[in-house]
C-alpha cells in the first residue's frame, strides 16, 4: 500500500511537470499554430544559466528568477528574428525550423557550459515527512514543485480571464485578422505568447532538474513527454495539456514502478499511450476533431 | 538520379511553357513527367533511361572507390547509408509531405537485424541478410505508416518523435538479446574471392575489407535510387505528389489517400532498413547511442539542405552530412576549442543551417537551381510568345 502511494505521489509530481511542459506547448500551438520543439533545448539554456549562478554563489531563488526572465527574453526574441519569417507558411518548414532550433540551441549549451553531467540542487530536502513515526512518501520538493506549477497556472488563467493584455493575446490567437481590425497589436502578441510559454518551459526545466543530474539533452526525454501530454489532451486545450501531463505522469509511473526494468521501457510506454490515443480521438482528448487540420 | 535527365535536356531551347515557377514551398519538386523538349542525348523510355543512368553511375563510383585512399573509402562507405536513409526520408517527406523524426530508429532495426543474423555459427549470404533488415524495418514502418497516415504536419512529427526515443529503449530492456546499452558487436563480413579478382582486374588495388564494405554500400545505394527514381517517376510518384498538394483534389480523384500514404512511410521504412544493415557492417557496432534522435534530425537535415523532393539533393545532402563534422570540428580546434567542445559544433551547424535554409531558400540546393532553371525557361518562352504574337500582329 505504501509502496502504491509512493508510486502514485511520485506520478502526480511528474505529471505537474509534463504538465507544465505541454502547457507551454499548448500556448504556442494556439497562438502562432507551431509545435515549439526546441521547448526542452530553450528550457535546458535557462537552467544553465541558473546553474552557472547557483555555483557562482547565488541563491537558488536569485538563480530561479533570472532563469525565468532570460527564459521570456530568449522566446521573445526566437519568435521575433527566427519564427516571425515562417509563420503562415508551410508547416512543416516551421517544423524544421524549430527541430534546428532544438539541435542548435542543445550543442551551443554544450560548447559553452560542457557536455558532462553536473548535479543540480534543489532548495527543499527530498526526505519524507514523518506523520507519528511512519515516512510519507511526500517530501518538500514534490510539493515545492506542484505548488509552483500550480502558482503558475492560476497566474496565467488570471492574465488571460480578467487583464486586457490576456484578452488581446486571445483575440489574437482566436483570429489574427479580426484582432487586427480591432485595433491589436497582433505581432507583439505573439512575441509575448511567445516569451510567456518560454518561462512556463523554463520552470518546468528547473523543476525536473532539481535535485538530479543534468547535461545538454537532459530535456531530450521530456520533450516527448510533454509533447504527449499535450497531445493526449489536444494541442488546443490547456485544461487537455495539464490533465494529459497528469494521466502520463501516473502511467510512465506506474510502469517504471510496477515493471520489471520497467524504466527502459518508460518511453516505449510513451510511445503506446500516444499511439492508442491519436487512434481513438485523434485529436486528443479534449479538442474536437476538426482542429487537427488547421 | 532522377534529375539526371533535367539537366541533359536544358541544351534544348525551352518551349514547355507550362512548367511555370512553381511556389517554393518546403520542396522544390521534380518536374513531372518525362521530357517534352525535342531533342535529347538519353532514350525516351524512363527506366531505359534510368539504367543507363544506372550503368553510368556504377563506373563512376568504381572509379572513385579506387581512385580514393583507403579513409576516404571509410568515408564514402559512411556516405552510402546516410544516403539510402535519405533517400527513403524524400520519398516520404519530399514526394509525399510526410515529416518523420523516427528514421533512426527504424534504421536501428535494420541494424539490429542484421547484427544478430551476422552473429549467427553460419550466418546467411550477405545479400539475403540485408534482405531481412528491409523486411523488419518494413514491418514496423507499416504499423507506424498505419498510425502516421491519420495524422499532420506537427502530430505526426511528434508521434515519430516519440518513436525515435521509444525504440531505442526495448534495445535496452531486452538487453539478453540486444545488449542493451553497449549494443551488439557485428561480424564484418568477408568479401569474395571473385571481388579481389575483380578489383585486381581493375586497379591492382588490395581489395581491404574496408573496401569490400564500401563497394557493398554502394551497390545498395545505386538499387535503392535506380529503385526509387523510377517509382518517383511512375504513376505511384504522381499520386503521392498529388496527395501531398491537394488533397481533397485527390480524394475526390478516387485517389484513396491513407492507404498512399502508408505506401509511402512503407518505401520509405524499406530503405531506412536497408541503409541500417549497412551502417550496421560499415560501423560494426549496432548499439542505442547510435540511433539517437541526432541521427533522424541529421537525416532530415540532408533532405531539406540538397532540396526536399531530389534524390540527388538527398545525395548531396548526405555528403555534407559525412564531409562537414570532420571540416568543422578541425575549424573549431584551429580556433582553440578543446575536443569535446569542437565536437559539438557540427551538430550546432546542422542546426543553424537548418534554420537558415528554411527561412532563405526554403526549396534546398537541387530545388533552387532547378526553380531558376524553370523561370528562366519560362521567361523564354513568354519572350518567344511574345515575339511570334508581334511578328504575326
Amino acid at each position: 500500500m505504501d509502496y502504491f502511494v509512493n508510486v502514485t505521489l511520485t506520478g502526480l509530481t511528474q505529471g505537474m511537470i509534463y504538465s507544465a511542459f505541454a502547457l507551454a506547448l499548448v500556448l504556442i500551438w494556439r497562438s502562432t499554430r507551431i509545435v515549439n520543439f526546441a521547448q526542452g533545448s530553450m528550457a535546458a539554456a535557462t537552467t544553465f544559466i541558473a546553474l552557472a549562478l547557483i555555483q557562482a554563489g547565488q541563491s537558488y531563488w536569485v538563480a530561479l528568477i533570472v532563469a525565468l526572465l532570460s527564459g521570456f527574453l530568449l522566446g521573445a526574441l526566437i519568435e521575433r528574428v527566427i519564427i516571425r519569417p515562417v509563420e503562415g507558411g508551410p508547416e512543416l518548414n516551421a517544423v524544421i525550423v524549430t527541430l534546428g532550433l532544438f539541435v542548435a540551441i542543445q550543442a551551443l549549451i554544450a560548447i559553452i557550459f560542457g557536455s558532462s553531467f553536473q548535479s543540480f540542487p534543489t532548495p527543499f530536502g527530498v526526505r519524507g515527512f514523518e506523520v507519528g513515526g511512519t515516512t510519507i512518501p511526500l517530501t518538500p520538493t514534490s510539493l515545492y514543485i506542484i505548488g509552483s506549477v500550480l502558482l503558475t497556472m492560476a497566474l496565467l488563467v488570471a492574465l488571460f480571464r480578467f487583464t486586457r493584455v490576456g484578452l488581446a493575446m486571445r483575440a489574437s490567437a482566436f483570429s489574427q485578422e479580426v484582432a487586427r481590425l480591432l485595433g491589436v497589436k497582433v505581432g507583439g502578441m505573439l512575441t509575448l505568447g511567445w516569451g510567456l510559454a518560454a518561462v512556463v518551459g523554463s520552470l518546468a526545466g528547473l523543476l525536473i532538474a532539481g535535485g538530479s543530474f543534468v547535461w545538454p539533452a537532459y530535456m531530450d526525454a521530456l520533450i516527448v513527454f510533454g509533447f504527449v501530454a499535450a497531445i493526449i489532451g489536444g494541442l488546443d486545450s490547456p485544461v487537455g495539456a495539464i490533465v494529459g501531463g497528469l494521466i502520463l505522469g501516473l502511467a510512465l509511473s506506474y510502469v517504471n514502478g510496477y515493471v520489471e526494468r520497467g524504466s527502459a521501457l518508460v518511453s516505449v510506454a510513451a510511445l503506446v499511450i500516444l499511439i492508442v490515443v491519436l487512434l481513438v480521438r485523434p485529436g486528443g482528448l479534449f479538442s474536437s476533431t476538426t482542429a487537427r487540420r488547421a | 538520379m532522377s534529375d539526371l535527365q533535367s539537366p541533359a535536356s536544358t541544351g534544348t531551347a525551352g518551349k514547355a511553357s507550362d512548367d511555370a515557377p512553381v511556389k517554393a514551398t518546403a520542396g522544390g519538386d521534380a518536374p513531372s513527367g518525362p521530357a517534352k523538349t525535342g531533342r535529347s542525348f538519353l532514350p525516351e523510355s524512363t527506366l531505359l533511361r534510368h539504367l543507363l543512368v544506372l550503368a553510368a553511375c556504377a563506373v563512376l563510383a568504381v572509379a572513385v572507390l579506387e581512385l580514393t585512399s583507403p579513409f576516404q573509402n571509410s568515408q564514402l562507405a559512411q556516405l552510402t547509408y546516410y544516403a539510402i536513409a535519405a533517400g527513403g526520408l524524400t520519398v516520404l517527406t519530399g514526394m509525399n509531405g510526410q515529416i518523420s523524426l523516427g528514421h533512426g530508429a527504424l534504421m536501428a532495426a535494420g541494424a539490429y537485424t542484421t547484427a544478430l543474423l551476422l552473429d549467427a555459427d553460419e550466418p546467411l549470404p550477405l545479400p539475403v541478410i540485408l534482405l531481412a533488415a528491409v523486411v523488419v524495418a518494413t514491418a514496423i514502418g507499416a504499423l507506424v505508416g498505419v498510425a502516421a497516415a491519420r495524422l499532420h504536419g506537427p502530430y505526426l512529427a511528434g508521434a515519430t518523435l516519440a518513436l525515435a526515443v521509444g525504440l531505442p529503449g526495448l534495445a535496452i530492456y531486452f538487453h539478453d538479446i540486444f545488449g542493451g546499452e553497449q549494443g551488439m558487436r557485428v561480424r564484418a563480413p568477408q568479401a569474395p574471392e571473385w571481388f579481389e579478382g575483380f578489383i585486381d582486374a581493375v586497379s591492382g588495388n588490395s581489395a581491404s575489407s574496408t573496401k569490400w564494405l564500401a563497394y557493398v554500400g554502394t551497390i545498395c545505394l545505386l538499387i535503392t535510387y535506380f529503385f526509387l527514381a523510377n517509382l518517383i517517376r511512375s504513376r505511384v510518384g504522381r499520386t503521392w505528389r498529388a496527395v501531398r498538394d491537394q488533397e481533397v483534389a485527390a480524394e475526390l480523384a478516387g485517389i484513396n489517400l491513407g492507404a498512399w500514404r502508408v505506401l509511402a512511410f512503407v518505401v520509405s521504412a524499406a530503405a531506412a532498413g536497408l541503409a541500417g544493415g549497412v551502417l550496421a557492417i560499415v560501423v560494426r557496432l549496432a548499439a542505442p547511442s547510435g540511433f539517437t534522435i541526432v541521427l533522424s534530425l541529421a537525416l532530415l537535415t540532408a533532405i531539406v539542405i540538397g532540396g526536399l523532393g531530389s534524390l540527388v539533393g538527398a545525395l548531396i545532402g548526405s555528403a555534407l552530412l559525412v564531409f562537414l563534422p570532420p571540416f568543422v570540428t578541425n575549424l573549431g580546434g584551429d580556433f582553440g576549442l578543446n575536443q569535446t567542445e569542437a565536437a559539438q559544433l557540427a551538430p550546432f551547424v546542422y542546426g543553424v543551417v537548418l534554420i537558415v535554409v528554411m527561412i532563405f531558400v526554403p526549396a534546398g540546393f537541387v530545388g533552387t537551381i532547378r526553380l531558376r532553371w524553370m523561370t528562366r525557361k519560362a521567361k523564354r518562352a513568354m519572350a518567344q510568345a511574345q515575339a511570334a504574337g508581334a511578328s504575326r500582329g
